[in-house]
């Protein structure tokens, strides 16, 4: 009897002690990270192939997700104020949305798929073929060489990705706004710059920053502690993908209410 | 009183219910050779890894020249990590570095030569493995298995460490190149004055770099004796192993 009661309570506990301590092990994971990227001596070589890797390989992605997404945004707010007569909004809408949310969010996604999973995956592999217990015997620091790069490849390189996004979803609506509605060019980019504020594009930015953070962290956390064999590299993978996604999710929200209420 | 460079004392470790390691000790003097033979699966490496730190023990006393290491995080390692060299089971070339600068890896990270400098000891070592310097650009990826091991091998010798671990150095070679890596082996042993613990079940190359063989058998060390001896070891699990026999003390774990 007592014990039917209790068997839920017991489930939920095991879960929040699991969470609790995954939520333990990825931010000692994580402090360690930081340490190491601050800590003399960085490795400027691999903190360049990896600036190259996430940020300039990225751009065309970054890009056209950008591109469409201002394109359509112009599109649908054109239908949806022409129903009151607002049409001269269009531009500002696009301008503050790419801004403030859709750049950021979306390169922040599309560059966990692309880096989250090829980070989780080469470091996963370098684990499960033994390559970082190499790194350890030849008195190099894994989480120096291998984890600290990417990170600060991370934070640096997506708020750059995130204002070339600004730019090219601006110019998307533009398109769509000349070329398209019939807006005339010059009245296009006034509305544009009349209702812009510095904290719309900052705000962007700041959030384009943790993204890459987190983005970095997952692919590094989950390849690190990838299980054995190809299995576990797979699933490695996947996680990182998925929690990194969630994280940027969550996170949005928290930096929106932070930076808007 | 006895120098020794590496002691081992008692060493337990488990993965969850299977016990691997059930007491093992070992001692190594300065400058010998020691190989350990086993079967498969009985824990000889994990035995190099716990010393190296990159498994941590459950319990037991590892000390190096009389410093007690057992429990020291790697992160704390420093001093001691640069004493020794180690030749992975797999190889663990990294795949992103060409051949001549895994080779140089150690000379790179710590020991500040130049990258010129370091490339012609890669090449150096990579010419005593009996490889030319036309694979030093290439990637691992590019090389068959058994030059993958030598190069392995360079790596491992090319800081000149004082104690060097072998995994399986001869497995997957044509017998003249086994046999070039055991005069090499040797040539480290006498020439360089490194304390080397070799794995292997090439008997063969047992026989030609040991001084000490050391059985590994139900996670403790059961026998050691010198090589000269093994034939008569008076040990019948030693006599199975050796002579490769399928019936006999050692039960096949299946
Ligand atoms: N990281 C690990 N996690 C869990 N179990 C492990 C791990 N490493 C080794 N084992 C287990 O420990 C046992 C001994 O493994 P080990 O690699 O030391 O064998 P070995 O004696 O080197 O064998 P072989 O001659 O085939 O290389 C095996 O049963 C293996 O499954
Ligand atoms: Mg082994």
């Amino acid at each position: 009897m007592i014990t039917t009661v209790l068997k839920p309570v017991r489930t939920i506990g095991k879960t929040t002690l699991n969470f609790l301590a995954a939520v333990g092990r990825l931010s000692s994971f994580a402090g360690k990270g930081i340490y190491h990227c601050v800590v003399p001596p960085i490795y400027w070589r691999l903190l360049f192939r990896q600036l190259i890797q996430i940020g300039y390989y990225s751009l065309p992605v970054v890009g056209l997700t950008a591109l469409f997404t201002g394109m359509v945004l112009a599109l649908q707010s054109y239908t949806g104020f022409s129903r009151f007569n607002a049409e001269g909004a269009v531009a500002t809408v696009v301008v503050l949305s790419m801004t403030r949310e859709l750049a950021p969010v979306l390169a922040g996604l599309m560059v966990a798929g692309r880096i989250g999973a090829s980070i989780a995956a080469e470091i996963g592999t370098m684990r499960v073929t033994e390559q970082i217990d190499a790194l350890t015997t030849l008195s190099t620091n894994p989480y120096k060489y291998l984890i600290a790069p990417r990170l600060i490849a991370g934070v640096i390189t997506l708020p750059m990705l995130v204002l070339v996004g600004d730019v090219i979803g601006v110019f998307g609506g533009y398109i769509v706004g000349v070329y398209t509605l019939g807006f005339g060019p010059e009245n296009y980019l006034m509305n544009t710059w009349e209702y812009l504020e510095a904290i719309d594009v900052i705000s962007g930015l700041i959030k384009a920053a943790v993204f890459g953070f987190l983005v970095t962290l997952m692919g590094c956390y989950n390849g690190f502690n990838s299980g054995r064999g190809a299995q576990g590299v797979g699933r490695a993978t996947t996680n990182a993908v998925v929690s990194s996604s969630i994280l940027i999710l969550v996170f949005n929200f928290i930096l929106t209410r932070m930076f808007f209420s | 009183m006895q120098q020794y460079k590496l002691r081992l004392h008692n060493v337990h470790k488990s993965f969850g219910s299977n016990r691997v390691l059930r007491g093992a000790s070992l001692d190594i003097k300065k400058g010998e050779s020691v190989v350990i033979i086993g079967g498969s699966g009985t824990g000889k490496s994990v035995l190099l890894k716990c010393v190296l730190g990159l498994i941590m023990p459950d319990r037991g006393e590892i000390t190096v020249d009389g410093q007690n290491i057992t429990f020291l995080p790697v992160h704390k390692r420093d001093n001691f990590m640069h004493k020794f060299g180690m030749l992975f089971q797999g190889g663990a070339l990294f795949d992103s570095l060409p051949i001549w600068e895994n080779v140089a890896f150690g000379l790179l990270q710590k020991h500040n030569y130049s990258r010129k400098d370091a490339y012609d000891v890669a090449i150096e070592k990579l010419r005593s493995v009996g490889l030319g310097e036309r694979v030093a650009q290439l990637f691992p990826a590019e090389l068959s298995g058994g030059m993958q091991k030598r190069v392995s091998l360079a790596r491992a010798i090319a800081t000149n460490p004082e104690i060097i671990f072998f995994d399986e150095p001869t497995t997957g070679l044509d017998p003249i190149m086994a046999d070039v890596i055991n005069d090499l082996i040797v040539k480290a042993t006498k020439e360089l004055g490194a304390t080397t613990l070799t794995i292997t079940h090439d008997m063969a190359s047992a026989r030609k770099i040991a001084d000490d063989i050391a059985m590994i058998y139900d996670g403790k060390i059961i026998w050691r004796g010198s090589a000269k001896k093994i034939e008569n070891s008076g040990n019948e699990y030693v006599d199975q192993f050796i002579h490769g026999r399928a019936d006999g003390p050692i039960a096949l774990a299946v």
